[in-house]
């Protein structure tokens, strides 16, 4: 069966709440509240990971693994370099110091701690995205979007839920 | 003190005035352009001259190695630690007044460190040289030193500034999804779709945007600590007296902030003028901001008392005696402003009166920070007038004007890398704003809902 999209928009984050919330509750056909409901919001609004329920974000997976290779990268470059210096004199001085070598490493510690953060951020926000199949400006100014994803038949009963929310606003576009 | 900003401001409205303010600022801003734009002119006019004639015509020679260049060097990194404060260490602290005041702030950290790149540059002579500076393996197996605290501060600030830019940018997609929502044509509409990357504001984007922002900033604060901790070691881990100092480190991180957020408050009075933002850049944020600069302002106090003691009490007769002379010596009259301008001055901002007075706070605020500017070069210069060799007593070398020049021209070229950013990029961030307005209204509903209980508790007793 094909499918459709739907966005609702609204003025206000109980509305959308209680949207979220019956949608969760309802069972309709060929509609799965965790993968086909999209919340859109102008701010960063806490309130809608609560009534979405907990969603985990793996950024923190790459920031680790990110600060890690750069420091060890530097740690590894610098040592590496200095052990070149074996033929020469150093006056008993250590080959590779390891105090003074610990700010490079530090430093490129926290350089690739958020350059791979940022990667980290782009690959798990999906970002670049091209535009989705609803979008309304509007969501970017005042009003919070409820994007829905389901098949044909089940596209009245959504227009039901989001109507009797007064939704201030429903497009709707044939999806793939 | 009065409310930060107003509760009942309509966010379409708070859309409106900030996407005005790009297009149509006051013609106070054209005449800030143009007059960047010739100070930043005599700068390279300087700098052409400089380049082909020599280093000679800085009035450079040894002793006196460094000066204006690192003087300036110091004082655009510190400037740049304004950004790290109001973005991540008040983000961390849930400070919310700096959402209207952050962008700038982080702005001025990534063209204040820009314009202490500069500086490295014009101070290198012989630019055309510069790769024998930087790590690559050749056959001459020839490394920079990597136990240099001047190779530290390459890695150091370009770790910084590429940090900054990221956090810059990253802070910044969901305004500029606004903007590509609402300006419809012409090469913004391009850049704007190109700069937000897509971003719908969904539950997903939003959810990794928090956490990447708070990784971030969580870097950003030990970084600014570090950038500013390797250039006070350029100067502590040498010989030379009066530098020799263990509380240099904390001492220059402390002055970083005092300037940088002197330097906040002069482009906050600027700014809520030229891009009409009065509604969001309020009076009671300058409040505060101002009784952030005057508790830093006496940390600065105390660690200058701190570094002079360590000096006074070491033994060492010849530091002692540049102390002596920084303070009656030819570059008394220099070292006595930057007391009074950096330890004096700011006792201004303790009448409340003038939290709020606007003229009195940016003639202030510029005292400051030319009081800042004195202290970085009453850290270089008179340390080389007077080193441990007799044959180093060159008291009365200044510099010359192609050094003033090219100074003076760098404060050109940061008003206007700045002022043209504002232009494009919004100075006021509207999704904070309105995550601001959103919270202070629902503390408002939930008192006034306190205020009627409590009243309906007392009719029915």
């Amino acid at each position: 069966m094909s499918k459709r999209y739907l966005l609702a928009l609204y003025n206000n984050f109980d509305e959308a709440e209680a949207v979220v919330s019956e949608l969760r509750n309802s069972e309709i056909k060929g509609f799965n509240a965790a993968d086909d409901l999209i919340v859109k919001s102008p701010i960063e609004h806490p309130e809608v990971e609560e009534f979405l329920g907990e969603k985990s974000v793996k950024v923190q997976w790459f920031t680790l693994g990110g600060a890690l290779t750069g420091g060890l990268l530097a740690f590894s470059l610098i040592a590496g370099s200095q052990a070149g210096f074996y033929s020469q004199m150093k006056g008993g001085k250590p080959i590779v110091p390891i105090p003074p070598d610990l700010v490079l490493t530090y430093e490129m510690f926290i350089l690739g701690g958020v350059y791979i953060t940022v990667l980290g951020f782009l690959i798990c926000a999906g970002l670049p995205a091209r535009r989705s199949p609803l979008y309304s400006a509007k969501v970017s100014e005042d009003q919070i979007g409820i994007l829905v994803k389901a098949d044909d038949g089940s596209v009245a009963k959504l227009k039901d839920i989001f109507t009797k929310h007064k939704a201030l606003e429903i497009q709707e576009e044939a999806g793939r | 003190m009065g409310k930060d900003i107003r509760e009942d401001i309509a966010w379409a409205q708070i859309n409106k005035d900030v996407l005005k303010s790009l297009e149509s600022p006051r013609k106070l801003y054209w005449v800030i352009i143009v007059i960047a734009l010739l100070v930043f002119s005599v700068g390279i006019g300087c700098e052409v001259y400089q380049y082909n004639t020599g280093m000679g015509v800085a009035n450079m020679d040894n002793p006196h190695v460094w000066g204006l260049y690192i003087a300036s060097f110091i004082f655009w990194i510190g400037m740049s630690h304004s950004g790290t404060l109001l973005s991540a260490i008040l983000h961390l602290m849930h400070a919310d007044w700096r959402k209207p005041i952050y962008r700038f702030a982080e702005a001025m950290t990534t063209f204040s460190l820009l314009t202490a790149g500069l500086f490295v540059a014009v101070h290198l002579g012989r630019l055309w040289q510069v790769y024998y500076a930087l790590p690559y393996p050749s056959e001459r197996w020839v490394w920079p030193n990597f136990q240099s605290p001047l190779l530290w501060d390459a890695m150091a600030i370009f770790t910084y500034l590429s940090s900054s830019i990221l956090f810059l940018y990253i802070g910044s997609i969901p305004d500029l999804a606004i903007c590509r929502d609402n300006i419809h044509q012409g090469w913004r509409k391009k850049l704007y779709t190109l700069l937000a990357l897509g971003w719908e504001g969904t539950d997903r984007q939003w959810r990794n945007f928090r956490v990447t922002y708070l990784t971030i900033a969580c870097f950003l604060i030990p970084l600014a600590v570090s950038v500013h901790s390797i250039v006070a070691s350029d100067f502590a881990m040498s010989q030379q007296p009066g530098w020799h100092v263990t509380s240099f480190p904390p001492y220059f991180v402390a002055g970083a902030l005092y300037s940088g957020c002197a330097a906040i408050i002069t482009l906050f009075i600027i700014l809520r003028y030229v891009f009409r933002v009065e509604e969001y850049m309020t009076l009671p944020i300058l409040k505060k901001t101002v009784r952030l600069t005057f508790a830093i302002a006496m940390v600065w106090t105390y660690l200058n008392c701190i570094e002079f003691a360590s000096v006074w009490y070491s033994h060492d007769q010849v530091a002692k005696d540049v102390l002596i002379q920084k303070a009656t010596g030819p570059y008394a009259p220099f070292w006595w402003a930057m007391i009074f301008c950096g330890s004096v001055v700011p006792f201004a901002m303790m009448v409340k009166k003038w939290q709020t007075n606007i003229p009195v706070m940016f003639a202030v605020s510029l005292l400051l920070n030319l009081g800042m500017w004195l202290e970085r070069w009453m850290i270089v210069a008179p340390t080389f007038a007077h080193g441990y060799y007799p044959w180093t007593w060159d008291h009365d070398q200044w510099p010359s004007l192609i050094q003033w020049g090219i100074v003076f021209g760098s404060f050109g070229w940061f008003t206007l890398l700045f002022m043209v950013f504002c232009k494009i990029v919004p100075s006021v961030s509207m999704y904070e704003v309105k995550e601001m307005v959103y919270h202070r209204s629902l503390a408002k509903k939930k008192e006034e809902q306190a205020v009627k209980e409590e009243l309906a508790v007392k009719g029915a007793n």
